[in-house]
């Protein structure tokens, strides 16, 4: 009962926050709204080899592989924090016999919630241009991305507060996320991919959530692909939440 | 006591380059704080002040000894210790887009207080530190003593037993300065034990009860103020004198009041025990042998004398 509390208490803290400054939840759209108006268009044309595609199909291909890039974003919580540590905010935290899970997952939580309203913003912008998506199937791949959120979050903070320092953790994401990006499809799926580009991405967990997103948004929900990124998206979040929660906990310098 | 430390120690290890080195932050601190006192940890940076006050306060954890604060043991029950203390860190602990209501209701509420228990108690805090105009202010609005004294209220808004502050009054102008000293204060009459680091001697000497100087991870002296001042040589006497300084000083061959005496190229200096009467034997002694006295100067100990006994440097200078 006191963790739940105190994850309410923290979660709280951090909405209120993020809704006093909710610049972070415009930038964190208008990226994929770029990507929207100005790559989409492009994307359906390549993706047209047989001259059978339509728009919808080209969407449903299209905006799962956004929002897996948003959801992807959040690994950069670790800055937040950072800014957090600096303040003094964290240590003040650390002093009170508040629970240690709960001041990451209040904070990761809040993370979940920003992308869920992200996620459908993105999704309900598409629908005019010819998305189709059945409600069920977009909350599961929601609850997909959701997932994911909370995993990355979660691994940014510990991140954030293991490196105490932007200069570090810049160079690091970067180069952590640059390829996890490439090689979970978001822009292209990965079956134009050669053979040896496949087998590597297969080890990137998040080729997998793009997967299921996308069988998903193309109206199946019994495809292997759908439970699959669950099953590999929970054990790791779960392993994500217990290793970062223990940096809480750990005594920072 | 209300805080009895044993052998507490600590080291970092810090990379230079390749090499890796252990650094001994504390080497084996005991300490006995007596409830409802000021108790100051006065030292140079870098004597392990803070890194004490980091590990009673369960931010850091000690690689040996034993600390018991406010009944709960440290090492096998940090979290009952959590509960009886508070924590001011020296860099402060608000956030700007925060107001300082805000931080003091969801601080209060850590502690597991409720929700309108908690804004009772920030209101009450806000008044006590004069800080009720500026409350649904922004924190990033707040002067440097303004903030501080948000700390300080954070630090106690669930009436802790013993408060710990690092350098409170680190970076403040004067007249700030001045008010801390009376909101430290402040917390002593409300019944709780103030365990403080500084590395001003002025303020040691006026806010504490009772201080340990701490260097080189050790501490070198305990007492209070006036003790550990008595504790050395006493009060000095510098006398400028025309002509040979040796064959003045011989005049004091046989006096007792006199502990010790030293020479420079001018001027003599004489350890005595109490300066204010010992100036107008020296002074009479002197006349008698038709010295001639260019000017006369009464040194009584301060905390940095104290520490240049005991540590052979001046804290001013380190």
């Amino acid at each position: 009962m006191k963790f739940l509390r105190d994850t309410w208490l923290v979660f709280q803290r951090q909405m209120q926050l993020l809704l006093r400054n909710p610049v972070w939840v415009i930038v964190g759209i208008i990226q994929p709204m770029f990507f929207l108006l100005l790559f989409a268009p492009l994307m359906k044309q390549a993706l047209n080899v047989d001259g059978t595609m339509t728009d919808a199909r080209a969407y449903q291909i299209f905006v799962p592989g956004m929002l897996v890039m948003v959801a992807l974003f959040s690994a950069f919580s670790g800055f937040g924090i950072i800014a957090e540590l600096r303040a003094g905010v964290i240590e003040r935290n650390r002093v009170t016999p508040v629970s240690r899970v709960a001041l990451l997952l209040g904070r990761s939580l809040r993370d979940v919630v920003q992308l869920l309203f992200q996620a459908v913003l993105v999704t309900l912008l598409a629908v005019p241009f010819g998305l189709r998506v059945g409600v069920g199937d977009a909350l599961l791949a929601f609850l997909l991305v959701g997932l994911m959120t909370l995993l990355l979050s979660s691994t940014g903070y510990a991140l954030g507060l293991t490196l105490r320092s932007e200069d570090a953790m810049a160079p690091v994401l970067n180069t952590v996320t640059q390829p996890i990006m490439l090689l979970a499809g978001i822009f292209l799926p990965l079956t134009f991919a050669p053979q040896w580009l496949k087998n590597v991405a297969d080890f990137n967990p998040f080729k997998w959530t793009t997967d299921g997103v996308r069988a998903l948004f193309a109206g199946n929900p019994g495809d292997d692909a759908v439970w699959q990124a669950l099953a590999i998206l929970t054990p790791l979040t779960v392993l994500a939440l217990y290793l970062s929660s223990r940096v809480f906990a750990k005594s920072v310098r | 006591m209300i805080i009895e430390t044993s052998a507490l120690r600590k080291s970092f290890r810090s990379r230079a380059g390749r090499e890796t080195k252990t650094v001994e932050a504390v080497r084996g601190v005991d300490l006995n704080v007596a409830e409802g006192e000021i108790f100051g940890f006065l030292g140079p940076n870098g004597a392990g002040k803070t890194t004490t006050l980091r590990m009673l306060a369960t931010l850091l954890e000690p690689d040996g000894g034993t600390a018991v604060i406010a009944g709960a043991d440290l090492r096998k029950n940090p979290g009952e210790v959590r509960r009886r203390i508070g924590y001011v860190a020296q860099g402060g602990s608000t956030w700007d887009d925060s107001t300082g209501r805000e931080e003091l209701v969801l601080h209060a509420r850590m502690y597991g207080i409720g929700k309108a228990e908690a804004r009772e108690r920030a209101a009450k805090a806000l008044e006590t530190f004069e800080l009720a105009e500026y409350a649904d202010r922004r924190c990033k609005t707040y002067s440097g003593g303004q903030r501080r004294r948000v700390d300080i209220a954070l630090g106690i808004i669930h009436s802790p037993k013993v408060v710990f502050l690092d350098e409170p009054t680190t970076g403040l102008d004067p007249q700030s300065r001045a008010h801390m000293w009376g909101e430290v204060r402040k917390l002593r009459e409300m019944g709780m034990t103030v365990f403080l680091t500084t590395h001003y001697l002025d303020e040691a000497d006026a806010l504490c009860d009772r201080l340990a100087i701490m260097d080189h991870g050790q501490i070198v002296a305990e007492g209070t103020p006036a003790d550990l001042k008595q504790e050395v040589l006493g009060d000095v006497v510098s006398v400028n004198v025309r002509g040979e300084v040796g064959k003045a000083a011989d005049l004091f061959d046989n006096a007792e009041y006199v502990r010790k005496l030293e020479t420079t190229e001018q001027a003599l200096r004489l350890y005595v025990e109490d300066g204010a009467t010992a100036i107008p034997h020296v002074l009479r002694t002197l006349d008698a042998d038709g010295v001639v006295i260019d000017g006369i100067e009464l040194h009584r100990p301060s905390l940095d004398d104290v520490f240049l006994a005991k540590t052979g440097r001046s804290l001013r200078e380190s």
